[in-house]
């Protein structure tokens, strides 16, 4: 279940939009994001979802293998449907019983399933090309100025991506020691609510010790390594700005200014 | 030269109950004396609990002594100021693989070294590549660590060590947690990393059949050193060892037992090469 | 009373990209009393066929039958099965969880839905049998030594009183005295209760020692299936798949090639120098 997941893992291909500088890509996906929620009306819908099939195709990341992303958020999705189909006020459109589905009704629903849809279509581009440590490097430098009001910008780029190195290491460690209870007779699907946030205890508790003493091997193994801190610290592969991100930057600010002359002209 | 001089080192682990009193002290080194040559392969072997890895984790100043002295590559651990020299020129590598990668792609582990004493770009590229090679990993500097075997992993973080060009690797028990072919990938690595590049090498393992490639050997107990000599002067002492809770090799052993027998073979026998030797010239 | 495996295959991530079939075609019987050791390299599907026998993984297809009940079958109690055939994972300790370690031992047979006073009185036999001394009992089981915690561990599986007892590399870790202290426990447990052992272990000299059958896996399959003696005559055949037999096992097949009529194919070291002391004798 937990293998499902697409978002944030990365595919690895060769495009354009692998090359590009991951802060190119956090900007572009921030305008993208802040457009969904900017654009309006037929032309609008239509930039928006040329752009998004535009870059997909650009990132030859296979289509079905983003979809499968969308999954997750069915539930989410389906909430979301619903609420704006049955609870906008408006001219109705159909009645029965105690429901009522209005024109407006309409129209939000398929816009909020269409932002929802292309907000996760979109972010899941950007982790699908991007590493994730090229993630987490780009995040570093592009929260740097926040250095001056002391958040510890390095500090929490390296948690991040300790994280991510841990996340499938700690997922097999949960698998084996589910097996291990399992195997001395515990239940952890049976029962009602109570009893089974019990039978999580012969789970976790074996979960932090191992995790705290993971973090404890680790915190000595970088600290032999001599890691102290970001401070004099030289990079394998910083980051560099190419002539394509330049190109990239241009397209999308150039992007996010149409879909706003779209909602101010129609 | 010597590279490594420790003098009647302690080392007490004090437990404090919660108004700071002290509720038991445990001595892990005591007294330990330890001279290690430039270029050297030394082992140490011991028990768990016998203050071996305690030991380990003083080379590389992770540690430092609640009493007597230790000098590594001339220069005091005591001082603050050479720490970080210290910790580059004694590179260490520990016992449970997953533990001690801290990237998730191959060369990227391998550069955080280097990356935090400060190496330049292209340098580091260079290191990389070179540390990689060496332990026979290159081919798989673009991979996750996750999907190698824990003998490739092992040799990942000795690649780890080696970017940082130390020259002394301390390995704190690197095979414990290995079959037996990840165990022979990563021996064959340190051993030829001590004879091509002349690193020193600190291996510490209870496990004897690895000590046989060492030059000498010293056995823990208790936090003394109890024994050392040249690994055939140590596996002659079968009955010492034993009362120290370690075994010998099969080879060894059959060979004490035979000569115990009546059979006049010559003692310290470390393979099975030499007792092959030894029952065909009496037969 | 047996176990019986009929053409079992498994199958991982299936119709995925990183599909692997860990289990190709195992028939297996598996009689009451038996001592056997399963040996093979990390990844030859050792660990996941052990997990088949106590219903823990299912198999893709094939069929698994304990005491002659097909254990697919709708209606056969497989949590029952569980308790009836306990398996002990590698590293057991990191499944500690309780605050004593006589409540952690009790977990397994309160589960089975044995009153507490049964439960405990289960507990206090197991521990007993693993020989843990009766002062620890109340303490916290992460006070323990690495090979302590490991035989509350297996206590803890032994509490739900198996008949057949599964042990997946009992030793991984533990240095020589521990190690012997855990396999002569385990022994004990086969002579006295007549308990059918499974021991997953990949050093041949253990495993040589303790048990009267050997099933050696590779890449999923069954290889061979004998006696230690046996199966170690097929030398190179172990070693075109990088294993190795005894150190023992060779000298006598080197000793042989010398000419001295050493005769047998000794897997133990007693075996070996028995053998070695008659040809001697002989001369």
């Amino acid at each position: 279940m937990l293998r499902d997941i697409t978002i944030g893992q990365y595919y690895p291909a060769d495009s354009v939009i692998h090359k590009l500088d991951p802060r190119t890509k956090l900007m572009g996906a921030l305008l993208y994001i802040v457009s969904l929620f900017v654009f309006r009306g037929v032309a609008g819908f239509a930039a928006v979802t040329l752009t998004l099939i535009f870059i997909i195709a650009l990132s030859k990341v296979p289509f079905g293998y983003m979809v499968r992303g969308l999954k997750a958020i069915v539930v989410i999705l389906v909430i979301t449907i619903v609420f704006n189909l049955f609870l906008t006020p408006g001219e109705p459109l159909v009645e029965f019983w105690k429901f009522r589905i209005t024109w407006q009704g309409l129209e939000n629903a398929g816009f909020m399933a269409v932002r929802l849809t292309y907000l996760i279509l979109g972010s899941s581009v950007l982790t699908l090309t991007t590493t994730p440590n090229q993630l987490t490097d780009g995040m570093e430098q592009a929260l740097k100025p926040l250095n001056k009001i002391r958040i510890p910008v390095h500090e929490i780029s390296m948690m991040m991506s300790i994280a991510l190195r841990f996340i499938p290491i700690l997922i097999e460690e949960t698998d084996k020691i589910m097996k291990a209870q399992l195997a001395r007779g515990a239940e952890f699907e049976s029962g009602n609510l109570i009893k089974k946030a019990k039978s999580l205890v012969p789970l976790l508790v074996p979960l932090f010790i191992s995790a705290f003493r993971r973090a404890n091997d680790l915190a000595m193994a970088m600290e032999a390594r001599c890691y102290h801190g970001g401070q004099g610290r030289t990079k394998m592969k910083p980051l560099r700005y190419k002539r394509k991100d330049a190109a990239a930057y241009l397209l999308s600010v150039g992007y996010f200014a149409g879909v706003i002359a779209l909602r101010i002209v129609f | 030269m010597k590279f490594i001089e420790a003098r009647k080192l302690i080392h007490e682990y004090i437990r404090r109950d919660e108004e700071g009193n002290v509720e038991s002290i445990l001595t892990a080194l005591d007294q330990v004396d330890l001279d290690v040559k430039q270029g050297e392969f030394v082992a140490v072997l011991g028990h768990n609990g016998s203050g071996k890895s305690t030991l380990a984790k003083h080379l590389n100043v992770l540690l430092t002594a609640s009493g007597g002295t230790l000098w590594v590559d001339g220069k005091d651990t005591k001082d603050p100021d050479n720490l970080w020299a210290i910790r580059q020129n004694a590179g260490m590598v520990f016992q449970n693989p997953d533990n001690q990668i801290i990237a998730s792609v191959v060369e990227e582990d391998v550069a955080f070294g280097p990356e935090n004493i400060g190496v330049s770009t292209p340098e580091i590229w260079k290191r990389v590549e070179r540390s990689l090679k060496s332990v026979g990993m290159i081919k798989y500097r673009e991979h996750s660590p996750n999907r190698l075997s824990g003998g490739q992993k092992q040799r990942i973080a000795i690649a780890g060590v080696m970017a940082m060009e130390p020259k002394c690797i301390v390995l704190d028990e690197p095979t414990a947690m290995l079959d037996p072919n990840g165990r022979r990938e990563v021996l064959d690595a340190v051993e030829q990393l001590n004879k091509e590049k002349g690193i020193t090498v600190i291996l510490i393992t209870h496990y004897m059949e690895e000590v046989v490639r060492a030059d000498r050997v010293y056995v823990m107990d208790n936090g003394r050193v109890v024994m050392q000599g040249t690994p055939r002067s140590i596996f002659s002492q079968v009955d010492t060892l034993k009362s120290y809770r370690l075994d010998v090799p099969q080879i060894t052993l059959l060979a004490y037992e035979l000569r115990n027998a009546g059979l006049n073979i010559p003692e310290g026998i470390l393979t099975r090469q030499e007792l092959v030797e030894a029952l065909c010239r009496l037969y | 009373m047996s176990i019986i495996l009929d053409k079992v295959n498994y199958v991982y991530s299936e119709k995925t990209a990183y599909e692997i079939q860990a289990l190709k075609n195992i028939s297996l019987k598996i009689e009451d009393g038996e001592f056997i050791g399963i040996i093979g390299h990390t990844g030859s599907g050792k660990s996941t066929l052990i997990q088949h026998l106590n219903g823990l993984v299912r198999a893709t297809s094939g069929g698994i039958y304990y005491n002659g009940r097909d254990i697919y079958e709708d209606d056969y109690d497989r949590k029952k099965l569980r308790g009836m055939v306990g398996l002990v994972f590698q590293y057991p300790e990191h499944q500690l969880f309780e605050t004593t370690i006589f409540a952690d031992v009790s977990f397994g047979p309160k589960n089975q839905g044995f009153t507490k006073k049964e439960a405990e009185l289960k507990a206090f036999t197991a521990l007993r049998s693993v020989g843990l001394s009766e002062d620890y009992w109340y303490r916290s089981p992460f006070e323990l030594s690495g090979g302590q915690k490991r035989r509350v561990a297996i206590a803890g599986v032994l509490a739900m009183d198996p008949e057949v007892l599964i042990l997946d590399e009992p030793t991984a870790g533990l240095d020589p005295k521990g190690r012997d202290e855990i396999l002569d426990q385990v022994a004990k447990l086969h002579q006295e209760r007549r308990m059918t052992i499974i021991l997953v272990s990949h050093s041949m000299e253990d495993v040589a020692k303790y048990v009267k059958r050997l099933i050696v896996m590779n890449q999923g399959s069954i290889m061979l299936d004998g006696t230690p003696g046996e199966i170690f005559a097929h030398v190179q055949e172990l070693e075109a798949v990088g294993l190795a037999a005894p150190q023992v096992t060779y000298l006598m097949h080197d000793l042989r090639k010398r000419g001295i009529q050493a005769s047998g194919t000794a897997t133990t070291l007693e075996e070996a120098k028995e053998a070695i002391l008659q040809a001697f004798h002989k001369k």
